[in-house]
């Protein structure tokens, strides 16, 4: 739930980082946390277990700079990814503005993948909420192992696509982060589809962390004009 | 259009409106400082002594706190839990519900008692509600997209924040 505060002129907005558990949603957070100035951003909170598994959420607030006058902050949330916790994930999705799914690309954690995006998309329907119309973005993490699936497998399962209904939004969009893809695009079938936008990262490292938080924040900060 | 999550403004009048009724609690019940949260965790303002802590990190906390006893409510049958109490040994908070969609959270210490800030509580949470629905009803009234109108067009000025 963004809030426009004209009394402060500040813009907070909310987003969540969500997938299985050790998928890397921490290491994002952390690696924004190093990255980002001391200036513009908060502490970075941390609920979580001895073993350092995240128990209830991270969170980082970071200020990306001021839109008209207003200063934009975002509030980055990660859940807890067992399945274990997902009463504890639930709350944390309350007032979300933005989601950032972070897949894990070892091949043997697709089945983990899968759960966890049917387990979002179930969670954000409690809340009245429908993950094809609000900002939502797909980052494969751990794109340097040696035993990740292949970019089309992944897609394939985890974003194959929404149906477009709409006759206004049935027309191509190209995929603006991968040149000759499309986001919106109709099938050889005649069906229009549309995909969320994803991004191939290594976390640990650094690799398409901000590309993935950028383009997030853009879709959040858009979706409120 | 607006996607998803209901958005909502808080305009330099209901910002006013709003420290009046928190500066008048505070002066009644004796207590050190109050502070509204909306419940996905964003703070909204701080009356009283300028807190110490991170309150960014407090809010968050706070709302996290409110929305996993609220399940725990629920668990045991009851609606919720529309006021929580961490005592300590110098601070004790109290947070409330308001309008189901906010938290007043109370810090106080020796000054006052517990039984005197739960007794100012509840008219400045009955205050607090009628104007919070206020503001919720008049942000669902107004056009979608009218409130950030600020917004508009700024794709370049997204851009040169992530420079």
């Amino acid at each position: 739930m963004s809030m426009i505060n004209y009394a402060s002129r500040e813009i907070n907005c909310k987003i969540v980082y969500y997938g299985p558990g050790l998928g890397g949603k921490t290491t994002n957070l952390e690696h924004v946390y190093q990255k980002v100035s001391p200036n513009t951003r908060g502490k970075l909170i941390s609920l979580a277990t001895e073993s350092e598994r995240t128990l209830f959420f991270d969170f980082l607030p970071v200020d990306l700079g001021t839109i008209r006058g207003f200063k934009t902050r975002f509030h980055l949330y990660t859940v807890p990814g067992q399945v274990y916790y997902n009463a504890s994930r639930k709350l944390i999705l309350k007032g979300v503005d933005g989601v950032v799914f972070v897949a894990d690309s070892q091949m043997d954690r697709m089945e983990a993948n899968q759960e966890s995006m049917q387990n979002l998309y179930d969670n954000m329907q409690e809340y009245g909420l429908d993950l094809t119309r609000i900002p939502f973005v797909i980052q494969y993490n751990k794109r340097d192992l040696p035993n990740a699936a292949a970019l089309g497998d992944l897609q394939s399962t985890l974003n194959p696509g929404w149906e477009v209904t709409d006759p206004v939004r049935k027309r191509a969009v190209p995929d603006a982060y991968h040149a000759g893809e499309y986001l919106v695009q109709q099938l050889p079938t005649g069906e229009w589809v549309e995909r969320a936008p994803y991004f191939e990262a290594v976390a640990v490292t650094g690799d398409g962390v901000f590309d993935t938080l950028k383009a997030v924040s853009k879709l959040v900060l858009k979706s409120l004009s | 259009m607006n996607f998803g999550a209901t958005s909502w403004s808080l305009s330099e009048a209901d910002h006013t409106s709003i420290g009046q009724v928190l500066q008048r609690f505070l002066f009644d019940s004796k207590a050190r400082c109050a502070l509204l949260v909306d419940k996905s965790g964003q703070l909204i303002t701080t009356t009283g002594e300028r807190p110490a802590f991170d309150v960014t990190a407090f809010a968050t906390l706070a709302a996290a706190d409110f929305a996993a006893n609220d399940q725990l409510a629920r668990l045991i049958g009851e609606r919720d839990f529309s006021t929580l109490f961490h005592q300590g040994e110098r601070e004790s908070m109290l947070l409330a519900d308001v309008s189901r969609r906010v938290i007043l959270v109370v810090l106080f210490d020796h000054r006052t008692t517990l039984g005197m800030v739960k007794l100012k509580l509840r008219s400045a949470v009955d205050e607090l509600g009628r104007l919070f629905e206020r503001m919720f009803s008049a942000g669902l009234k107004k056009p979608a997209g009218s409130a950030p109108a600020l917004l508009g067009d700024i794709e370049d000025e997204i851009d040169r924040l992530f420079q």
